[in-house]
């Protein structure tokens, strides 16, 4: 952990309730003081108002970020930094609350930053927290739209269909997941949708299919004027492939690896239409149809073996904080 | 001064113009070459005063006229020599703001290096390192106390970008009473001096404390901003500032357009060196952001930027070949980096240009085709075009390929921005002279105007904002009589000679 001081919290664990009554006990630490930090990078911490937690592995945290919140549009991201050693990593805006100052984010944790991240809580700060970044969604009124997200995806989803309805389209929500553990939001996306279909994987909740069934139905009963398609590299991948024949507009928020997010250093290039793209200031949305997916999950895995030892070294980290 | 023997004259001091040129002590390239420390370690105090001595106090210096802020390099010499460094460093302070960064990234072979009088018959004083030297003794011994600064003048100037162009305009400012914030889009304060130039090149500990003297002078600097999204051009006007100064850099970098450069190991030379400097990948575990070379890298380009990308590299544990579609004599970074890199082991693969980029089944680098170039006829740059030598395309296997080719602006804040007039590339459209663009009350500098350039251009450019931005606030023409004069006359000249 490098200069950050990590020490056990005698708080009490947070308690939440998610909205599927999974409740998750997570031991809080607070974010010991960064080495190197000047008078600015002091004063620019970022307050953790408050974090839920979904399952093992998704959590959702507030955080108090008032110039984000001010000017955020559905479809930006954000980028974020824990501490002095910590790797700026891209997360879609899920919420967003301009008059309390507040950004919303849902992470899945898969590697050492999200860990880490995930052990923060109320009365944590974040060393920074940057945006909003990337061209915010088209929101006009086309008829009718699928927004289906899939994991975490029905996060950035929401927003982004919330806007849609309020701009007078009829919105059919497709919330999919692995199991019904894993499920997101599926409360919030009824109150925002005309028509509302829930897939898992394994048929633990709703239909047992992948979100691409009754994406393929919907297309061929016909009348759809957009699809939005927002979860994990391959989910948008085949839900695009799905959407192809019928030539209905599909479009997709990319989440390749990024360090800037402000177009400096090209590490979010992708390939849409033959063209290479900076996902952070081209996108993230683009049209799914165009995209070359295959190089997008291969640029993805480009660190894997780097992650895998970061994240390794982090938990030995903790568990050794934790016996001391 | 001793007598000798035959008890004849003194034996006459050495004249100051046979004394050579004092060399700079620098880490062995073979150790050097492992390690993130600084290149050249700075002169002591001794090789200061005798390195001062040779500068013969021209009573109409010329080295001046290459200085892009006009510091009094004479003077200040004159004060090393005299063995009062704090006196040199208040001097220098009186025109530049950041000598301990000047002294050590400036071209100054280029500028009031290649103007030195001494230059003609012998080699020129080593006015950056001398200056460099009075920076670090400032460092070393304690500030010598902030400069004065004139009564509040109640205007609020908001400067966009912390890089060499933004802190100067800032500290100018500040200096000249008015409140100054300076909105970063980085975590980190510096631009470029972060970001781009890698350590041992430039210690970031000197960055930082520049910073903070900038702060000292009174400067807000706000980081994680990023202007044209967390907050517009146009709002900050409407929202107190009186004026703006925009100073947001480069930006995006440009790739070859040939096939196989999105495959994995393939970056930026603004990616690699973002990632090592700024995140200090180069540390990685002990910091979180990873960074890649492999075993043999190419580095494709032959600029200072390439050429910190290729010892990045190289310290990173990389056999680095630096492709180049020109000849040694044309390779555009300074001779200094160029005999650095080649020193410390980087294979020069001249006259060589990219055509494509070959993965392997998993979408990683393997292979990089080259073709032979030869030089032909001179092109528009007056450099001679390389043609490509038909038939000698080869291959080299390599694990990671460096694209560092140039940038291009970055449209972020110009596209967000309302009556703000941009050139065919992108750049900000701003007067050669008072950096006015056409927009009221904003002025622009540095990269995002000119391109790539230096830092110090970039600083002088922040210079001639303030003395712009002041005048604007005062109501005065930004140009005074004699300025313009000065203008129309070397624009007649300038007629006279086309």
């Amino acid at each position: 952990m490098g200069g950050v001081v990590m020490v056990l919290s005698a708080q009490p664990t947070l308690c939440v309730r998610p909205a599927d009554g999974y409740t998750v006990r997570v031991p809080r630490y607070p974010l010991g003081h960064c080495r190197g930090a000047t008078q600015a990078q002091e004063e620019n911490m970022y307050k953790i108002l408050d974090r839920v937690d979904y399952s093992d592995d998704v959590y959702v945290q507030v955080i108090e970020a008032p110039a984000i919140a001010v000017a955020c549009q559905p479809g930006q991201f954000i980028i974020l930094r824990i501490d002095e050693e910590g790797e700026r990593i891209p997360l879609t805006i899920a919420d967003f609350d301009r008059e309390a100052g507040t950004i919303t984010i849902v992470v899945q944790a898969v590697g050492k930053t999200t860990r880490q991240l995930q052990r923060l809580g109320r009365g944590d700060s974040l060393a920074n927290f940057i945006g909003p970044l990337g061209i915010p969604s088209e929101i006009e009124k086309v008829g009718t739209v699928i927004c289906a997200g899939g994991g975490i995806g029905v996060a950035p989803i929401y927003p982004i269909a919330r806007a849609l309805k309020d701009a007078g389209n009829k919105i059919i929500s497709i919330v999919a997941a692995r199991n019904q553990n894993l499920l997101l939001w599926e409360d919030r996306m009824a109150e925002i949708s005309d028509e509302l279909i829930v897939t898992t994987d394994d048929g633990s909740r709703g239909r047992h299919c992948l979100v691409t069934e009754p994406l393929k139905e919907l297309c061929e009963a016909g009348g759809i004027d957009l699809v939005y398609a927002i979860g994990p590299g391959v989910m948008m991948k085949f839900c695009a492939k799905t959407t192809q024949p019928y030539g209905v507009k599909t479009l997709v928020s990319l989440n390749s690896i990024m360090v800037d997010g402000t177009g400096m250093c090209g590490a979010c290039r992708c390939s849409v239409g033959g063209q290479t793209k900076f996902v952070c200031v081209d996108g993230p949305e683009f049209d799914g149809h165009q995209v070359d997916f295959d190089q997008l999950l291969a640029r993805q895995r480009q660190y894997l073996p780097q992650e895998k030892e970061s994240l390794d070294a982090y938990l030995v980290n903790v568990a050794v904080t934790k016996v001391a | 001064m001793t007598n000798n023997i035959r008890g004849e004259k003194p034996a006459r001091k050495p004249r100051r113009l046979e004394i050579p040129r004092t060399a700079i002590p620098e880490q062995p390239a073979k150790v050097r070459a492992t390690n993130f420390e600084e290149v050249t370690l700075g002169y002591d105090q001794d090789m200061a005063m005798l390195e001062a001595s040779r500068c013969i106090q021209c009573k109409k210096p010329k080295c001046i006229l290459g200085c892009p802020v006009g510091i009094d390099i004479a003077a200040f010499i004159k004060l090393i020599g005299e063995g009062d460094p704090a006196g040199a460093i208040a001097k220098l302070k009186e025109t530049t703001s950041f000598p301990a960064v000047c002294g050590r990234v400036c071209p100054q072979e280029e500028q009031c290096e290649q103007l030195c009088i001494l230059g003609v018959k012998h080699e020129p004083v080593a006015i950056g390192r001398l200056e460099r030297y009075a920076a670090d003794w400032e460092f070393a011994h304690g500030s010598s106390g902030k400069p004065a600064i004139a009564p509040k003048k109640g205007k609020r100037v908001g400067v966009v970008g912390s890089g060499p162009a933004g802190l100067t305009c800032a500290g100018e400012l500040a200096k000249m009473g008015y409140d100054v914030t300076i909105y970063e889009a980085l975590h980190k304060p510096g631009g470029v001096l972060v970001y781009g130039i890698p350590e041992f090149r430039l210690p970031k500990a000197i960055v930082q404390r520049e910073c903070d003297y900038v702060e000292s002078l009174g400067v807000e600097i706000k980081l994680d901003y990023v202007i044209g999204r967390t907050l517009t051009v146009d709002q900050m006007l409407e929202n107190g500032h009186d004026a703006i100064f925009l100073a947001n850099g480069a930006g995006l970098p440009t790739f070859m357009n040939i096939p196989g450069e999105n495959l994995n190991g393939v970056y930026s030379a603004n990616e690699f060196l973002t990632r090592s400097n700024l995140m200090k990948a180069y540390r990685f575990p002990e910091y979180d952001t990873p960074i890649t070379v492999g075993n043999k890298v190419a580095v494709i380009g032959a600029g200072n930027v390439a050429m910190d990308s290729a010892r990045t590299a190289l310290r990173l544990g990389a056999e680095v070949h630096l492709i180049y579609r020109r000849s040694h004599d044309e390779m555009p970074a300074r001779n200094e980096e160029i005999h650095h890199a080649e020193q410390e082991g980087i294979i020069l693969d001249l006259l060589a240009n990219p055509t494509q980029i070959i993965g392997d089944e998993r979408g990683w680098v393997h292979e990089i085709e080259v073709i032979d170039m030869e030089l032909g006829e001179p092109d528009d740059s007056g450099r001679r075009r390389p043609v490509p030598k038909a038939g000698s395309e080869r291959r080299i296997q390599v694990d990671a390929v460096i694209v560092s080719v140039g940038t291009k602006a970055n449209p972020l804040l110009t596209k967000s921005t309302r009556g703000l007039d941009l050139n065919k590339r992108g750049n900000i459209v701003a007067d050669e002279h008072t950096l006015e663009t056409s927009k009221e009350g904003v002025f622009a500098g540095g990269d995002i105007v000119t391109g790539s350039a230096t830092v110090i251009l970039a600083m002088g450019a922040g210079k001639t904002a303030a003395r712009s931005i002041d005048r604007y606030l005062q109501g005065q023409p930004l140009l005074t009589a004699e300025e313009q004069d000065t203008i129309t006359g070397s624009s007649r000249l300038a007629g006279v000679a086309s």
